[in-house]
């Protein structure tokens, strides 16, 4: 009898712990996604008149100029992650492993402090420094660097930048945790058998921290590839993002129908390439994130 | 066609006691075309009314009652050219009682011409509120010349002009080419060939252009700075300016200014048609008009508009408008069905298009 009362009592704890993100799921990601895939197999022929079909998804192949943006976007996105672990991967190591523990708390709090500022505000704040007018090119020449002002805004570059700011905390906060459970004799005794600081890099760090680097890429170039506001603002003439054309069609064309083929271009495109890339640096998700 | 760069949702908080029982009149409508200060005074005239005002643009108005099938709104203020077709699309609005609405000094020529671009089946769907123009600016002490869209283009000016690249910019060239495109909205070939032509001629004008703007802030920072000198743009947004900078104009372009009308109009669903006509007879009032288009900067749709204008911004009209330039001007002709289609393509391969 009591066993099975205890029994009882552990279903309703998992049932009661699961239904949050059951409903999460349901309502929230699936059934959206649901509406969306309808949405996007209907066709216009006529005002309010709508047929079923691939009309959507065979203009998108058609157009040279919409999977040329999405292209675009999946290597500067990808561009973004890499530059975002060189940069992040330093930090993190220094805040988890160097860092003593008063100092610990107080770096990490860094880090997420850019996030307490919305999207918007941040790249507002880029555009500050870096217009023609701006405050770097002001400083340049009032140092006598340079004669003219230099216009360093609206062009690639600064939109990976941007981005490259606006993500490389997800990268850092993900490194920080694998990397903190890691046994400072591991690295002890990679020296002590003769390695040098590369090898015990090569060998022994990034072989442990592997769990956290792919998690962290992943949540770093899904961000990039689905955000919007940084190269809006930050971009120049010819610099188009995916993103922009979903809202276009969303928005301006009100052509709800081929918005949403677009987004499950998008999508799709993004579960590829971290597919490939799972593939490519012989990883699964099973011995990395899951286990992380 | 005002500056707003996002969606502000201000609810805006009561004084009134007992709003249990007061009905709530749902304004959608653009940024500060519900100033707080008459949104105070309504609501003290009619305490039984609440305002709640969603400030957005255009296009968002038409895709939130869209969403809704033209519920959660009970007033809708978008432009003259958007109400046939996407009523006729997405049914989302529903007829005005001409009779409830105090059209006695309204413009003629603006009410008529909102009411024949907005009746369906002998049914009216809109009346005139704000009206305003698009069109160039130019700091005079360093573009004095500037006079057509095409300028823009001009070698002089490379890399210090800007233009939004939405529909204006395709319209106003196709102007400039000596074509017109509101005619051509009848036969659609005509009209790709016309978008076809102004696509080439805004590609090889990339070169000349620093950067697209957005939003009327990024226009007004780089008008300012000094870091452009011309630049397609609203009228509203080149008044503003020219409060600050006696230098930048409002410049009618040559072929004339693209006047559009913003309207009041009823979302299908709404649920409080009273009190929207009494918002709607109240800001007409000639003292109300005045302080609504302190707050907007546009013209109302009221006879003598103009002396009703707060005067800075009566100079900033003076400075910019001739009596001709009023003549010439030419109005936002309704869009067809498929016409935002072929825009929208057009405005992509300009913006992917890497030359110039």
């Amino acid at each position: 009898m009591a066993g099975s009362r205890a029994k009882d009592a552990k279903k309703l704890a998992l049932i009661l712990l699961f239904t949050p993100f059951a409903l999460w799921i349901t309502l929230l990601i699936l059934l959206p996604h649901v509406g969306m895939m309808v949405l996007s197999l209907k066709e216009k022929v006529a005002p309010r008149v709508y047929e079923y079909g691939f009309d959507n998804y065979i203009n998108f192949a058609q157009e040279p100029i919409y999977w040329n943006t999405l292209l675009r976007t999946g290597s500067v996105s990808l561009l973004v992650t890499l530059l975002a672990l060189l940069i992040g991967f330093p930090v993190a190591y220094y805040i988890a492993k160097i860092a003593g523990n008063r100092t610990k708390g107080a770096l990490f709090l860094l880090c997420l402090i850019p996030l307490w500022v919305s999207d918007l505000i941040r790249a507002f704040g880029w555009i500050l420094l870096l217009r023609e007018t701006g405050v770097i090119s002001s400083a340049l020449q009032a140092s006598g660097l340079i004669d003219t002002p230099i216009e360093f805004l609206y062009n690639d570059a600064t939109v990976i930048m941007g981005l490259v700011y606006t993500v490389v905390l997800f990268m850092i906060v993900p490194l920080v945790s694998t990397l903190d459970g890691m046994d400072n004799e591991m690295i002890e005794a990679g020296y002590n058998l003769g390695g040098n600081g590369f090898t015990v890099l090569r060998r022994i760090i990034i072989p442990y921290a592997m769990p956290g680097i792919v998690a962290g890429c992943i949540v770093v170039f899904m961000l990039s590839a689905g955000s919007y506001l940084t190269p809006i603002l930050l971009g120049g003439k010819n610099s188009s993002w995916f993103t922009e054309q979903i809202y276009d069609q969303f928005i301006s064309r009100y052509n709800w129908e081929s918005g949403a083929a677009f987004g499950f271009v998008l999508l799709v495109f993004t579960s590829l390439v971290v597919w490939l890339g799972l593939k490519l640096s012989g990883q699964t998700l099973s011995s990395t994130v899951a286990k992380s | 066609m005002k500056p707003i760069y996002s969606t502000v949702i201000a609810c805006l908080a009561l004084g009134a006691v007992g709003t249990a029982s007061a009905e709530t009149l749902r304004l959608l409508t653009w940024g500060s075309y519900a100033p707080d200060n008459l949104v105070k005074m309504f609501e003290e005239k009619y305490p039984d009314i609440d305002v709640e005002v969603t400030f957005s643009n255009n296009e968002e108005m038409i895709a939130k009652l869209r969403a809704t099938g033209g519920a959660g709104f009970d007033l809708a203020q978008p432009s003259h050219d958007r109400i046939y077709a996407a009523q006729l699309e997405y049914d989302i609005y529903k007829p005005l009682d001409l009779s409830k609405i105090d059209t006695s000094n309204m413009e003629a020529k603006l009410l008529d011409g909102v009411k024949e671009n907005t009746t369906i089946d002998g049914e009216v769907y809109a009346v005139p509120h704000q009206w305003g123009t698009s069109g160039l600016m130019a700091d005079k002490s360093k573009a004095p010349e500037l006079a057509g869209w095409g300028d823009l283009c001009d070698a002089k000016y490379k890399g210090k002009t800007s233009m939004r690249l939405k529909r204006t910019i395709l319209l106003g060239t196709a102007f400039a080419m000596g074509e017109d495109p509101f005619a051509a909205y009848s036969d659609l070939d005509k009209y790709q060939g016309i978008l076809d032509k102004v696509a080439d001629k805004l590609i090889a004008c990339k070169d000349n252009i620093k950067a697209y703007w957005k939003g009327g802030d990024d226009l007004s920072a780089m008008m300012l700075s000094g870091e452009i000198v011309a630049s397609e743009t609203w009228d509203s947004t080149a008044y503003k300016l020219f409060a600050e900078n006696e230098n930048i104009v409002f410049v009618p372009p040559s072929t004339g200014a693209l006047a559009w009308i913003d309207t009041f109009a009823f979302p299908r669903k709404g649920k409080a048609d009273d009190a929207a006509y009494k918002w709607i007879n109240f800001v007409l009032q000639p003292e109300n008009v005045k302080l609504m288009s302190a707050s907007t900067g546009a013209m109302a749709a009221v006879k003598g508009a103009k002396d009703l204008l707060p005067d800075d911004k009566k100079a900033a009209v003076n400075a910019a408008f001739s009596d001709e330039d009023v003549q010439n001007l030419k109005f936002f002709a309704n869009i067809p069905p498929g016409v935002e289609d072929m825009e929208g393509k057009t405005l992509e391969k300009i913006k992917a298009a890497t030359g110039g």
